[in-house]
């Protein structure tokens, strides 16, 4: 098969559109992979060539520099003070004091009140802390009291802050060298140095984007950035979350977990298994979902679309309705809707088709096509809103024409709709995707308090049949025995899984949206 | 003789169409049939007087509203209902000015490093966020933001990371043309000014979606709520209340209509506000789902 042309290429059907896509993407693998390293080592120099930049302009700017400048590098905004810009100059230099006070505050953790400094949170990070809890005599009392021993989750959090913090620190010192430098260069010909009141106009205007970013990015860094920089690390560490009422200590393990989960040696042979098993099921879970929501809310769309069909809003009104009633009422109610004694069982039993109650949640295969099955309910209205906006934009006249040529309503719909839904809500699909790998309210609300399967129970404690991932680390991380460690590391191959796929699908699908198309 | 044929021919076509536009109604009412049966359920349900347990009727035999009394005077449902509604409230106005901020940056603006900021963003938003909640909680409670203060320590936590949902609305901006700010521009107008003058003004649909979806998304929110009100009552949300009040069999038979009864009253004021905002709604969920 060789590359097609842009003329050929259309004339191809949907499906053979994709495989051929498939086709090239397999074919690319090897040229993505070269290019990918290339990029990554590209980077990598770009990076060392910057930082070898900024290092040789940092001493350049000290030898050229006046004793302003060179004071500068010890005093932070010493030269922004002395040059009459107060403001940054004051702002830079209760950085470095607050920076250089934390940092050589000693232990202080034992003291009511007290905060430790960062090189001695940065020492305790290499071991995440080694002091058990101990009695001692207190001569006042003339008793013996509980001391606190290291608590490792707080060394490791409060490291992480400080090794983040130190490069800040770097950061902010090279600005202020860069400032003196530009500072020199602006007087020697003669101009006037922005004030405090220019720099205040100036982060209206031509700095905007830094106003604007700054509390939204500083919000990010810390709720988000940081706690998954903590998540990542506790993937290497031995942290199992229940405290056992005596130690708070628990140190890195290196690669241990990771090999425990691949089955590569560890005490829990039964994980790599649990694991693979629940993986499938999460997979399996995603594609249905996705899929039957995607198609079956296109065709209800067209259904009410359809010419003749009369009271179309009272109709998507009903139907939205799912939309607009949170999801948590509507999922438990039908979750008990199909319980031993719910109504769907007296119904049944009341008509004469069964005898007994089902179990309709005790029996997997039953219960996870219900659950595909509801979520088809849940799902519907969303695609159908979505798709009922889309197939406006479809151009009439493409209708028009494929029935002069005789085309029938199924060929339209392939030919036309299909295509054109798939091109236009392509990167939607794979956010859905992602996002039913990672739907956690169907499941637990659906199937929560299931009776777990004892194939799947693990270290990491029990499982249900109906866990995805997602569901299997709420379990671990709320449940009697917390495995913080191994819930973690399933995090990370979370990210794995749903990076790959996405880098497969835009590769797959090229996304040929020019987000500049409109402006 | 012409004329006949015609009428003929268009009659044939039309008792074709008819059959169709039949088979659809009775699709349609079918179909609305089925999403409208859960929610006429849990109505009925709430009103029933008889037992609090499941039974398997729809229709109560003793009508009343002592479910809804009960509610109130048994359960703590008063606290997680305004629990929510506060926690609603606040992040839908945090949300929108956090989004506003980051999408208005990122769709407007050209500045160095904003590819690498959006990849970031995205590349954050593959790992399954909840797994860092063990860490939020630990912020949170040296915050002394946990269990009874439930409340803005969830304000804080659904709002802080909020920017990295900006692409519905960068989407919109997207749309809106750049010759707007040029001409302003050259007018004379700093930035700011483009963005607080021209350009908001013209964002109202896209701020609206933001507040609806805002204020709505906490109502639904079960994973975070429960960790962090720790199951302390005073501090649950609805979700978590309500679930709580159905986890187990035997609370399930204490409480299943009561369950309805709360069902009924989180599901109005979201319903109504949801309706009257609906335009919007849709214009958003589109456009959303074509910009990505």
């Amino acid at each position: 098969m060789k590359k097609l042309t842009t003329a050929e290429y259309s004339t191809l059907n949907i499906v053979q559109k994709l495989l051929y896509n498939i086709w090239r993407f397999l074919c690319a693998i090897p040229t993505t992979a070269i290019s990918i390293g290339k990029g990554a080592w590209n980077g990598i120099a770009g990076f060392f060539k910057g930082l070898g930049f900024e290092v040789v302009d940092t001493i350049n700017t000290f030898r050229k520099g006046d004793w302003k400048t060179r004071v500068s590098f010890f005093i932070m905004g010493f030269g922004n003070i002395s040059r009459g810009q107060i403001l940054r100059g004051i702002m830079l230099l209760l950085f470095q004091i607050g920076y250089v006070v934390y940092m050589i505050l000693p232990d202080l953790d034992g003291l009511p009140g007290g905060f430790s400094g960062g090189l001695y949170r940065l020492k305790k990070f290499t071991t995440l802390g080694d002091v058990v809890p101990g009695e001692q005599y207190d001569p006042i009392l003339d008793t013996y009291i509980r001391v606190d021993g290291d608590n490792s989750f707080d060394i490791l959090l409060y490291g992480i802050l400080t090794i983040l913090l130190c490069f800040v620190f770097v950061f902010l010192w090279r600005v202020n060298v860069k400032q003196n430098k530009i500072a020199q260069e602006l007087l020697a010909k003669g101009k006037k140095l922005p004030k405090a009141k220019d720099d205040i106009k100036n982060l209206l205007d031509g700095q905007f984007h830094k106003t604007l970013l700054s509390l939204p990015l500083i919000g990010i860094t810390c709720f988000t950035v940081l706690p998954i920089i903590f998540m990542i690390f506790v993937a290497f560490t031995n942290y199992g979350g229940k405290y056992d009422g005596y130690s708070n200590l628990f140190t890195w393990v290196g690669l241990d977990n990771f090999k425990e989960l691949f089955n590569m040696g560890g005490s829990d042979s039964n994980l790599a298994n649990a694991f693979g098993r629940i993986l499938g099921w999460t997979m399996v879970w995603a594609v249905l979902a996705t899929f039957t929501n995607y198609f079956l809310g296109i065709l209800v769309a067209m259904l009410i679309n359809k010419k003749g069909v009369k009271l179309k809003k009272l109709w998507r009104g009903i139907l939205v309705l799912t939309i607009a009633i949170p999801q948590f009422v509507s999922l438990l109610y039908v979750s008990k809707l199909f319980a031993a004694n719910g109504l769907v069982n007296s119904f049944l039993m009341n008509m004469g088709w069964t005898d007994a109650a089902i179990d309709f949640w005790g029996t997997p295969e039953i219960g996870r096509v219900l659950v595909v099955i509801i979520n088809i309910w849940i799902g519907i209205p969303y695609l159908m809103l979505m798709a009922t906006g889309i197939l406006m934009n479809i151009p009439a006249d493409m209708y028009e024409s494929a029935k002069i040529d005789g085309a029938s309503g199924f060929q339209q719909f392939t030919k036309i709709t299909l295509p054109y839904m798939m091109f236009v809500t392509g990167p939607y699909l794979l956010t859905s995707f992602i996002g039913n790998i990672n739907n956690f309210n169907v499941m637990f609300l659906l199937t929560g308090g299931s009776i777990p399967n004892p194939e799947l129970s693990t270290s990491g404690g029990s499982a249900t049949d109906y866990d995805l991932l997602i569901t299997w680390i709420y379990s671990m991380v709320t449940g009697v025995t917390s495995n913080y460690k191994l819930s973690a590391v399933i995090a990370i191959m979370i990210f794995v899984v749903v990076a790959t796929l996405s880098v497969i699908v835009y590769n797959v699908m090229p996304s040929t949206r020019n987000e500049e198309d409109f402006q | 003789m012409s004329k006949n044929v015609k009428t003929s021919h268009g009659l044939g076509l039309s008792a074709k169409n008819k059959i169709g536009n039949i088979i659809a109604h009775v699709v349609i009412v079918t179909m609305c049939f089925i999403w409208v049966l859960p929610f006429v359920g849990i109505l009925l349900e709430s009103f029933r007087m008889e037992t609090t347990m499941q039974v398997g009727y729809l229709i109560p035999k003793d009508f009343g509203i002592g479910n809804y009394i009960a509610l109130f005077e048994k359960t703590n449902f008063a606290k997680w209902y305004t629990n929510t509604l506060i926690v609603g409230i606040f992040v839908s106005i945090i949300q929108t000015f956090t989004v506003l901020c980051v999408s208005y940056t990122l769709s407007r603006m050209r500045f160095k490093g904003r590819r690498f900021l959006m990849n970031m963003m995205l590349v954050l938003g593959m790992f399954p966020g909840f797994i860092t909640v063990i860490v939020l909680y630990n912020i949170l409670s040296d915050l002394n933001m946990t269990g009874v203060n439930a409340v803005p320590g969830l304000i804080l936590l659904y709002t802080a990371s909020s920017g990295m949902g900006y692409y519905v609305a960068k989407g919109f901006f997207d749309t809106i043309s750049k010759s707007l700010d040029e001409a302003a521009r050259i007018d004379g107008a700093s930035r700011a000014q483009v963005m607080f003058t021209i350009i908001l003004p013209l964002a109202k649909p896209i701020v609206i979606y933001t507040i609806l979806t805002a204020f709505m998304a906490p109502w639904g929110d079960f994973m975070t709520a429960a960790y962090i009100a720790h199951n302390t009552s005073e501090g649950m949300n609805v979700a978590v209340g309500i679930q709580n009040m159905i986890g187990s069999q035997m609370s399930l038979n204490a409480h299943y209509t009561h369950f309805c009864a709360a069902g009924v009253l989180v599901a109005i004021p979201i319903t109504i506000l949801f309706f009257a905002l609906q335009k919007y709604y849709v214009e958003g969920v589109t456009g959303g789902a074509v910009k990505g």
